[in-house]
């Protein structure tokens, strides 16, 4: 997994509560059997008609967010079903960060398996991330990982909570089988103490 | 000892490690398994050489992509979703797990053939790719959807790394009134806490409205508890639980059924443990009810009117007239005026013989109206047997429905089973987002008596108008 440096960027708004996760991938394009390649279709129904032209209004359609790394979302992004094709989406788009008042739990597990950064702050905080990012291209956010720190286009710093060792793996890009795989010992002691408490499992 | 929740005492009797940090990686029991989030799991096994730990207690069916007509025995026509079933074909082959392929007379929606099977019991900690894995708490289990690295992750280590959810109990007093069922208290329930209220938390749903389900109904219940947020939704195993497991396929038997039957016994919340937050409900109060919007928490009772945006606060505002418009609805509409298109009856929610019964009950020697398309899908081939056998296939072929093999269906929409632009309809399913049911299709989420009634009269109907 790619680590989460810091990161400089333009941050798209998207105020709408209940971002589902069918909004931000349908359903037609999990098919692929690749991880790969689900950029072009993230927002899918809210960003194309369905002759494949751009709808103008929405947010990464317009020339200042194109290329945007972070979302400021309204509050319960992600809900919905568990595809991971939705972080896959939302990172091969090139967004790296989410900000928002509330995630879903299965999504937001599911971003930090992926190199993105789900951020929940309090409304008042959000409000003003919103209202940063409703400037456009010019108003670029900062998120220090490290520091657990966004720094708005004019400068104010908002501080963030992150669990230890999702920090820990973003930071170090590191593989979740891989730190499993170092305790298998424990998982070889639980599983036949299992076979012998519940051999019916 | 401190007192525990049921929530507790499962956790508790599969944590494998515990970090400092209370990070802690949980033993995971049943491991079920479909084709859409599968895939690239696999992948990553062969990638990287590693393999999959407990083939025995790892379960694949293939659900999302297959077409429900009886052409399927030739093949799926579309091509991504051919390669799909056809990869998880190859990789339950490969890897050793247990399978039921398309045209198995077993196969069905992932969450209706774990239980119908016995592979679903009391006490066990369930995972899978899909977030409605919440079904299988109904019977005591802890058992929430995850996403494809999670499936990697519980593939090659048959553990998951979670810290502990929050205690959230949800009480259903007294007794339900005729026409009111599973579906809805565990919609009404959403329309209370909202689609976020359960997010953080494990529910457990008791009460004596509860109590009185069966085994069906109480999987509908815990089915949608994912869309009220929570991680998981559970319900206390007892007499109902032991009578529909045992003798199942996979079902412990002999000198394991008493001993499994002695451990499930103390799954139950102690009386001075301590919920986070406490939801109740009379179940006297809830009536039979539907949604109106694009998200499973635009739930109304069914004698109510279309909402205005200005009832609302907040994002909800904008929300409400984006559903509104998308929905193509006016405020103030009685929802029993709403005409509908289209009727969905199955899905993991409502794909199981009790709702079938139900819908038998409502339209048997009747003629459903002209003009609407409606189908029922069974949630598994067993089902679908079942329900011929006991004569509801043959009362609904009479009275106008298609009559489908299993499989995840309309809910979806991956499979040929779709609605068109601007095509209404009434769903026995659990979402209503923008586009679930096919492109710009809308959808309202009512219980299968409810599905019934829209199916006779062409609008929505209050159930407890025709009985």
């Amino acid at each position: 997994m790619e680590k989460f440096k810091k990161l400089q960027g333009i941050a798209a708004p998207m105020p709408l509560v209940n971002i589902d996760t069918d909004m931000i991938i349908p359903k037609i394009f999990l098919k692929s059997i690749e991880r790969t390649g689900f950029g072009k279709n993230l927002f899918d129904e809210m960003r194309f008609n369905r002759d494949g032209t751009e709808i103008p209004d929405f947010v990464l359609n317009k020339p200042q967010y194109r290329n945007a790394e972070i979302i400021v979302a309204g509050d319960n992004f992600g809900c919905g079903s568990s595809r991971e094709h939705a972080p896959w989406a939302i990172a091969d788009f090139g967004v790296k960060c989410v900000i928002s008042t509330s995630f879903a739990d299965i999504f937001f597990n599911n971003c930090f398996k992926n190199g993105i950064l789900p951020i929940v702050l309090p409304q008042e905080q959000a409000d003003l991330l919103m209202a940063d990012a409703e400037k456009g291209a010019n108003a670029r956010m900062t998120v220090d990982l490290e520091a657990q720190e966004i720094t708005t286009s004019d400068g104010e710093v908002i501080k963030f909570d992150v669990d230890t060792f999702k920090k820990h793996c973003l930071l170090q890009g590191l593989d979740d089988i891989g730190l499993t795989m170092e305790k298998i010992s424990a998982i070889d002691t639980f599983e036949s103490k299992n076979a012998q408490e519940r051999p019916w499992v | 000892m401190s007192p525990k929740t049921l929530y507790d005492k499962i956790w508790d009797a599969h944590v494998a490690h515990e970090s400092d940090d209370g990070t802690c990686l949980l033993y995971i029991d049943r491991h079920l398994v479909h084709e859409v989030t599968s895939a690239q799991a696999f992948e990553g096994l062969r990638m990287t050489g590693r393999t999959v730990r407990a083939p025995d207690k790892t379960i694949a069916v293939p659900d999302h992509n297959v077409p429900t007509t009886p052409d399927r025995v030739n093949g799926i026509e579309n091509e991504q979703g051919r390669i799909q079933v056809a990869a998880l074909d190859s990789n339950a082959k490969e890897f050793g797990i247990h399978y039921y392929p398309m045209n198995d007379i077993r196969q069905g929606i992932v969450h209706i053939v774990g239980p119908e099977q016995g592979w679903t019991l009391p006490g066990m900690t369930v995972v899978c790719g899909d977030s409605h894995t919440a079904t299988h708490g109904a019977f005591g289990a802890l058992a929430h959807g995850i996403g494809t690295s999670e499936v990697e992750h519980v593939l090659a280590t048959q553990t998951l790394i979670q810290k502990k959810s929050k205690n959230m109990k949800v009480e259903i007093t007294g007794k339900l009134q005729p026409g009111v069922t599973a579906k809805d208290i565990t919609m009404a329930v959403i329309g209370e806490t909202g689609t976020g209220g359960g997010t953080g938390y494990v529910i457990e749903y008791c009460g004596q409205a509860i109590r009185d389900l069966s085994m069906e109904g109480r999987m509908t219940v815990c089915n949608m508890a994912i869309e009220g947020g929570a991680r998981a939704g559970l319900i206390a195993p007892d007499q109902t639980t032991y009578d529909y497991v045992k003798g199942r396929a996979h079902a412990p038997k002999g000198a394991q059924w008493e001993a499994a039957l002695t451990w499930w016994k103390t799954l139950f919340t102690d009386d001075d443990a301590e919920f986070d937050l406490v939801v109740t409900l009379k179940g006297e109060d809830i009536q039979p009810v539907v949604t109106w919007g694009t998200s499973p928490e635009d739930v109304l009772p069914i004698t109510a009117t279309v909402p205005f945006p200005e009832d609302f606060t907040g994002g909800k505002v904008d929300a409400v007239k984006r559903a509104l418009a998308y929905m193509g609805l006016e405020s103030g509409t009685k929802l029993t005026d709403i005409k509908i298109d289209t009727v969905f009856i199955g899905s993991c929610t409502n794909g199981r013989i009790e709702d079938f019964r139900a819908v038998a009950e409502v339209v048997k020697g009747k003629k459903i109206k002209e003009g609407m398309r409606a189908m029922i899908v069974p949630g598994s081939g067993l089902v679908r047997a079942q329900a011929e056998e006991e004569g509801l296939a043959d009362i609904f072929i009479a009275a106008g429905f298609e009559w489908r093999l299993a499989g995840c269906s309309m809910c979806l929409a991956m499979n040929p089973d779709q609605l068109s632009e601007g095509e209404r309809c009434a769903s026995t399913s659990n979402r209503n987002f923008e586009g679930r049911q096919g492109y710009k299709g809308r959808t309202h989420l009512v219980s299968p008596a409810m599905a019934a009634a829209a199916a006779l009269t062409g609008h929505l109907t209050d159930i407890r108008d025709l009985v």
